[in-house]
């Protein structure tokens, strides 16, 4: 594992990626909430925006990493967390560029993986029911927890959660290849087909309307799920 | 007497076959598939050869006319382009990935 044992990692040695896709709106504060909490590795993956995310981000105090074309939040990520790793990231935080995580989470996240306990861990927002979860996306969410218990055989409480924290060994390990949102799935296939440890922390999601019009549709679920279906066929 | 059909068809299904072949030594494709597609182009170049003795299949397969098992196993036969196709497609994203990816890094060095 990344870490030896049992001491608290420097937040110089934490970087948070956020991958981000028209987020101008909600960029700056997002980026500014994780510099007020001592976070300053911040790398912010523009997808080809066609509005001013790279520069508010930029602005804000982040490093921008730009995609000459729109390929996904999962590309971004994946790009976000090479260059993490380029960088010598000792844990990466994956973080939404909508505003819906909140920055307190995060040392909750780190410590199992600093502990030396876990590799990775995973946002839940089901474990206390801190987060006030609208009953669609409830509805969409628990059939997205049962998909991934039958397609990769880990049971969650909450999937499509973008608040993880991976370690540096745990990153070097995974294979990324989904570009799209079906990249959430694909990491916890991931955990799996690499046993790498992991563990899920109870994490809070702040509902805004504009964060809810950024969310998943029930066509991007089932793009999702034929997706996974693909990649286990054609593995 | 030549039997022009089963030359056609064996010319092509070996062309298919090839083809699942070489992405099979790409890793493409898993054994498990590869195993699939040759027992399905196999399956091609028999019902070819011995189409004479369909009459017998067709009771067999429960297919009430020998036009029929054609027609399903051009139905087979579209799912496997569409696979080609498919494996084609992500292909070329996942390069594509690999170079948006590339700049983006570079940029930043």
């Amino acid at each position: 594992m990344g870490f030896t044992a049992r001491r608290p990692a420097a937040k110089s040695r934490i970087t948070v990626v956020i991958p981000a896709y028209n987020e101008e709106k909600s960029i700056a504060r997002v980026v500014r909430g994780l510099l007020q909490h001592g976070y300053t590795n911040l790398i912010v993956v523009d997808d080809c925006s066609r509005d001013a995310t790279a520069r508010r981000a930029r602005q804000a105090g982040a490093v921008v990493l730009h995609h000459a074309i729109n390929l996904g939040q999962g590309a971004a990520l994946k790009t976000g967390i090479d260059y993490a790793l380029q960088q010598g990231a000792e844990i990466i935080v994956t973080f939404d560029a909508d505003g819906q995580h909140v920055p307190e989470d995060i040392p909750a996240l780190i410590e199992p993986i600093t502990h030396g306990d876990v590799e990775m861990t995973l946002g839940s927002r089901f474990l206390h029911g801190r987060s006030n979860v609208p009953l669609m996306k409830r509805f969409l969410l628990k059939a997205g927890i049962l998909f991934t218990w039958l397609c990769s055989g880990i049971r969650l409480s909450d999937t499509h959660n973008g608040l993880r924290a991976i370690s540096r060994s745990a990153a070097k390990r995974m294979t990324l290849r989904q570009n799209r949102m079906a990249h959430a799935s694909e990491i916890i296939d991931e955990i799996h087909r690499k046993r790498i440890p992991f563990k899920e922390v109870p994490v809070t999601i702040r509902y805004t309307k504009y964060s809810m019009e950024k969310g998943q549709s029930m066509f991007n679920a089932l793009d999702i799920a034929f997706r996974m279906l693909v990649r286990k066929l054609m593995r | 007497m030549i039997d022009i059909l089963l030359i056609i068809v064996a010319i092509f299904v070996l062309f298919a076959w090839s083809r699942a072949l070489l992405r099979f030594r790409d890793q493409a494709i898993s054994l498990r598939e590869f195993i699939f597609w040759t027992l399905i182009w196999g399956c091609a170049i028999a019902l070819t050869a011995f189409r004479t003795q369909l009459d017998f299949l067709t009771i067999v397969l429960g297919i009430p006319r020998p036009v029929d098992v054609a027609v399903y196993f051009s139905i087979v036969l579209l799912f496997y382009l569409m696979f080609r196709l498919y494996v084609k497609i992500e292909s070329v994203e996942q390069n594509l990935t690999k170079v948006v990816r590339e700049i983006a890094l570079r940029r930043k060095k």
